[in-house]
């Protein structure tokens, strides 16, 4: 059976290229980046190399580059890091769960959280942002791009605010990295994550700009690695592969791979509303366009179980997401989309597609036969649909 | 990609429905692991008594899914978790609550089989491109071609005989299921499971009611009424002999079930049993053993397996819970959608909410709710 991943806001595999560069560091250039002797210093040399790219992907200096194990570490550090009792933490309600429920943990540090909704358009308006502020505020906690529409948000402006309210400012870019064309001066923040596994790298490595003289508390303490502000054995293969992923992402920012992805997902959209009762979230503020990542698009199908579509698509061969996946595993509808008004039903009947930057016209082609087929399959069966669609 | 049929198991992480998959898989037919996510476990947690952290070996425990897809994964099998709460608290758990509460004993299994088990289950597989479903119950469905319908029948295994549960099935539902196990004695079931390397072989079978932690329904009553923001109904109201003489006063109807002994909080020389509850007056009516005995019920919202209809008086035997052993009655038409047993011999504790199931010989003729 043909296999068609388009999942890549989930997980991505990793490049050949970054295998490579990643390969001898398992076994020959084993050496633990904080060790004097000839392997130590291999490994410290690689890490600092990664540090290089990552620095130039950002605009950073070097010394502002802490590698960590992903975004969920970046996003808690910023949360449980800079906040401290009677701070007041401004977020919005779309934002990964590594940022809500460190939100919700902070409770107990006695930190109140205001949680600003998005615009119908799955944007945030900065305006909401500046509204929220209080003179106890220190934190403001935004994504770059939304993991479930794929909308890119008011970096810039939101940067503006927080310069203004003497504000701190972490930008959560796990899902903007690699996708969009960033730099941390001109977002005026103090703190961004990102994640490899996201850009085409390894799981379980990742890194966070910290601009210099902002006081983080380090999460994890023992031992003087990344400058004292993350404690813990550099995982050397991991940053390697960061950094090639990171290298290579920088490539396509400019060699057009970027605007051809968003050729194939557009064609993908296309193809899909020209079901009846399908309609895209977010990207659209009226009639005007809104800014999105190039790979994503999540579209609803009235009336149907979106969790049986996802299964349906799965055994032919097409990997896509619903909702956000819940204990046991199956599907509780997108706290985003919700926040953005639709109702459970309709947040349930959503599908996130996304796709990698390898993806093909032929992966496109086999989607926009096996979903219509899906689709048509499950609203047969739904005595709800039978007769209010053709 | 040959277009075999695909087929869709139950599989909730015990022995029995894991076996089913690893049959199936066997015999290599295409096959898909579904469970459904029924109920948050940690919902009530915390609330009257229902202890935070839930104990394993229920349904939907994470322990249980999790164990149903290490079978999955062992069988190289695809797996998904559907979750289907909201219709489950729906069709079974409010019911199960307004049934209490309305002085009845409810029987939430044959409801969860009726809607979810079958009905979304099966909506479930044909929406995901699979044919027919499979489940761990222990009975057997054939179709008889001279009567044109699908029969159930009793299980090799008469202990493990869950046809009582499951004769609300629609000759659809019966038409696209099958029962794997309906011919193994659960010891065989155990062993199959051993011989294909589950190491969940041993693990001990499910009792209780899989949404109340601990087993205690009062409990769970209260602290589902107390979580949905309502009031416990007031159902206080006098204890009464047979004879009519009020013995006392007790606190609600949903704390009786019909034959309950124990808990009356009156005191008497012999024995007192619950006979009767009126939920109109909240009265509880209590008498000796042998005033349980009743020779007839009715049953209404009926389901008919071998027959198409009950048009005339029918010999079967009536099972009226789930560890009764089926009593010889005649059953005829009351009227519509209703009939009425009598039995040879009095039964005890005939308890409305329970369900009467028909039998002739080891077929499920159909089956009621009783009044």
């Amino acid at each position: 059976m043909l296999r068609v991943y388009m999942d890549a806001n989930a997980t991505t595999p990793l490049l050949p290229e970054v295998m490579e560069a990643m390969r001898p560091y398992w076994m020959e250039q084993f050496g633990n980046a904080s060790s004097i002797h000839i392997h130590g210093q291999q490994a410290h040399r690689a890490v600092d190399r990664a540090r290089e790219i990552l620095a130039e992907f950002f605009n950073c200096h070097e010394a502002e580059v802490i590698f960590n194990s992903g975004g969920t570490e970046g996003d808690n550090t910023a949360v449980f890091g800079l906040l401290r009792e009677g701070d007041h933490f401004v977020t919005t309600s779309i934002e990964h769960s590594a940022v809500l429920q460190a939100a919700e943990r902070m409770v107990q540090r006695r930190v109140e959280s205001t949680f600003v909704g998005p615009q119908p358009s799955g944007q945030i308006d900065p305006e909401a942002v500046r509204r929220a502020i209080r003179p106890e505020t220190r934190l403001i906690s935004v994504m770059l791009a939304n993991n479930e529409t794929g909308v890119l948000q008011p970096m810039e402006e939101i940067g503006k605010i927080a310069a203004e309210a003497g504000v701190f400012f972490h930008i959560d870019a796990v899902q903007g990295a690699g996708k969009v064309k960033f730099d941390v001066r001109r977002y005026g923040c103090h703190l961004l994550s990102i994640s490899a596994h996201k850009m085409h790298g390894p799981k379980g490595v990742g890194a966070m700009f910290v601009r210099r003289g902002t006081p983080i508390e380090p999460l994890l303490v023992g031992g003087s690695h990344e400058r004292r502000r993350r404690a813990g054995t550099e995982n050397v293969p991991g940053i390697v592969g960061l950094g090639k992923a990171v290298e290579q992402a920088m490539e396509s920012l400019e060699d057009g791979t970027i605007e051809r992805v968003a050729g194939l997902r557009d064609r993908l959209e296309a193809g899909i509303l020209e079901l009846p009762g399908t309609r895209v979230n977010g990207g659209w503020d009226g009639d005007k366009r809104v800014p999105r990542t190039a790979n994503t698009t999540n579209i609803s199908f009235e009336q149907l179980e979106g969790e049986a579509l996802v299964i349906a698509l799965d055994l032919k061969g097409v990997a896509v997401s619903g909702g956000s996946a819940c204990h046991s595993g199956s599907t509780e509808p997108s706290h985003v989309l919700m926040a953005m008004g639709l109702d459970k039903n309709a947040a349930r009947a959503s599908l996130r597609f996304s796709l990698m930057k390898t993806a093909t016209g032929a992966d496109v082609d086999y989607a926009l036969k096996v979903v219509p087929e899906a689709v048509e399959r499950l609203r047969a069966l739904s005595p709800v649909a039978a007769g209010t669609l053709g | 990609m040959s277009e075999q049929t695909t087929i869709a198991v139950a599989m909730s992480g015990g022995v029995d429905s894991s076996t089913v998959a690893a049959m199936l898989a066997q015999e290599g037919k295409t096959v898909v692991g579904l469970t459904l996510q029924l109920w948050d476990q940690t919902r009530l947690a915390g609330r009257h008594g229902i202890p935070d952290a839930p104990k394993a070996g229920r349904c939907c425990s994470l322990d249980d899914v999790y164990d149903a897809r290490r079978v999955a994964e062992h069988l190289g099998i695809p797996y998904y978790v559907v979750n289907q709460e909201e219709r489950f608290e729906r069709d079974v758990v409010r019911p199960f609550v307004d049934e209490y509460l309305a002085g009845r004993t409810p029987i939430p299994c044959s409801l969860c089989n009726n809607h979810l088990k079958f009905d979304q289950l099966l909506q479930t597989a044909r929406s995901i491109g699979a044919d027919q479903i499979a489940t761990g119950h222990y009975a057997v469905n054939e179709w008889d071609a001279k009567r044109g319908r699908w029969i159930l029948k009793r299980p090799v295994d008469q202990a493990k005989d869950q046809t009582y549960f499951l004769f609300g099935l629609t000759q659809e539902q019966l038409a696209h299921t099958l029962f794997p196990l309906g011919r193994l004695k659960k010891p065989e079931v155990r062993e199959v499971a051993r011989e294909r390397g589950l190491k969940l072989a041993e693990k001990p079978d499910s009792q209780e009611i899989c949404f109340i932690p601990g087993g205690d329904y009062k409990q769970f009553l209260t602290a589902y009424l107390e979580e949905q923001g309502e009031q416990m109904p007031e159902t206080a109201g006098e204890l009464v002999a047979s004879s009519g003489e009020v013995l006392g006063r007790h606190d609600g109807i949903s704390g009786f079930t019909v034959g309950q002994r124990k808990g009356l909080g009156v005191s008497s020389p012999s024995p007192l049993y619950v006979l009767q509850i009126d939920p109109a007056s909240h009265r509880v009516t209590v008498g000796a053993d042998e005033e349980l005995a009743t020779r007839t019920l009715r049953a209404r919202r009926l389901n008919w397996i071998s027959i198409p209809e009950l048009t005339e008086p029918m010999r079967v035997r009536v099972k009226i819970r789930h560890r009764h052993e089926p009593a010889w009655a005649t059953l005829e038409p009351a009227g519509s959608d209703e009939v009425l047993a009598t039995f040879d011999e009095p039964q005890r504790a005939v308890t409305p909410g329970q369900s009467a199931v028909f039998y002739d010989g080891d077929e499920v003729v159909g089956g009621g709710w009783i009044l």
